[in-house]
């Protein structure tokens, strides 16, 4: 199935879950905040949210800025 | 001097100078940078990572004893601030936010409507706010009334190095505003920080200036020293300016006389 990530539309099999997606593209977990279809998602709960075709999931970090 | 604390949020500041993390070469010299700075506050951006390729959070390399305040640069309008103020609290950071709408790519100037209306719902929410601001009187008592920590007008257009270009209504907000007032965004060199704090700002953000520097630690210890001294000489007290000269030795007692 396809979801948007960051954005960009992206292939996944089905079935997983956001802890499945955040562990296949190797994120350090502790560095990122994550949104599902706008909605903020603590850590705690993304072995909970089984996505969904067309799920748009953003995964930030914090870079340099002023 | 010693006891010369301001407090934002219920925080208490010694120093006066806040830095920025964008624009080094590598994030492994932050820590150096803030250290040589004596800044107790440093921004950082929160963007969306590359899922291909390894997540460095900026973060992890400021000091912990320094408060975090992410900004919201790459927000067009008031919503897009407000969920990046968010996200940046998700994600474990605290409750300070630097609020920064821009919607003009080429000088890169905040638009203080939306602006007004982000610092009002996040400080219902209990965020910690300072909004970046073109520096405007009535703009400022809007962002005071809604709640905001502290004002943030810029001296000149982000990273242009151009020094205090708007320091007359700069000094209108010291003026008029009880809250503190923190120029941000436009001072290039140490002496235009400290021209900042003589005419009464309560603290400076830095970036550029000392990011691009040769040597970025120099440069941050630099500011450091004249952000005190700035400070130093508002409390001091300048002498009014004149126009004609007015002898420092005594005009009586000439060997002619």
């Amino acid at each position: 199935m396809q979801l948007r990530i960051n954005g960009k539309a992206t292939d996944v099999s089905a079935n997983q879950t956001l802890l499945d997606l955040i562990t296949l593209k190797n994120l350090n977990q502790s560095a990122i905040v994550v949104e599902h279809n706008r909605t903020i998602v603590p850590a705690p709960e993304w072995p909970t949210i089984v996505l969904q075709p067309d799920d748009a999931v953003e995964i930030l970090t914090f870079v340099g800025g002023g | 001097m010693q006891n010369d604390v301001f407090k934002i949020g219920g925080q208490e500041l010694t120093s006066r100078l806040f830095l920025g993390t964008g624009k080094y070469g590598s994030n492994k010299i932050i820590p150096q940078v803030v250290e040589a700075s004596g800044a107790q506050v440093v921004t950082v951006a929160l963007r969306r990572v590359d899922p291909g390729q390894p997540v460095e959070n900026v973060a992890a390399y400021v000091p912990k004893h320094c408060v975090l305040m992410p900004n919201t640069s790459g927000a067009r309008n008031a919503e897009e601030a407000i969920r990046i103020a968010r996200l940046a609290k998700a994600a474990g950071c605290g409750n300070w936010i630097k609020i920064e709408v821009i919607a003009d790519n080429r000088y890169l100037l905040p638009d203080n409507y939306e602006t007004i209306k982000a610092t009002e719902v996040l400080a219902a929410e209990g965020f910690v706010v300072l909004p970046y601001m073109s520096p405007d009187l009535a703009a400022a008592k809007h962002m005071a009334a809604a709640g905001a920590a502290a004002i943030m007008p810029l001296g000149a257009p982000i990273g242009s190095n151009r020094g205090l270009k708007t320091k007359e209504l700069i000094k209108i907000l010291i003026e008029e505003i009880a809250l503190p007032i923190i120029v941000d965004a436009g001072i290039g060199k140490p002496s235009e920080a400290a021209e900042a704090m003589e005419i009464g700002a309560s603290a400076v953000l830095v970036n550029t200036a000392v990011a691009i520097a040769n040597d970025p630690v120099a440069m941050a210890g630099a500011f450091g020293l004249a952000v005190s001294a700035g400070r130093t000489a508002f409390l001091a007290g300048p002498g009014a300016v004149q126009k004609y000269a007015s002898a420092s030795s005594p005009l009586t007692g000439f060997l002619q006389d």
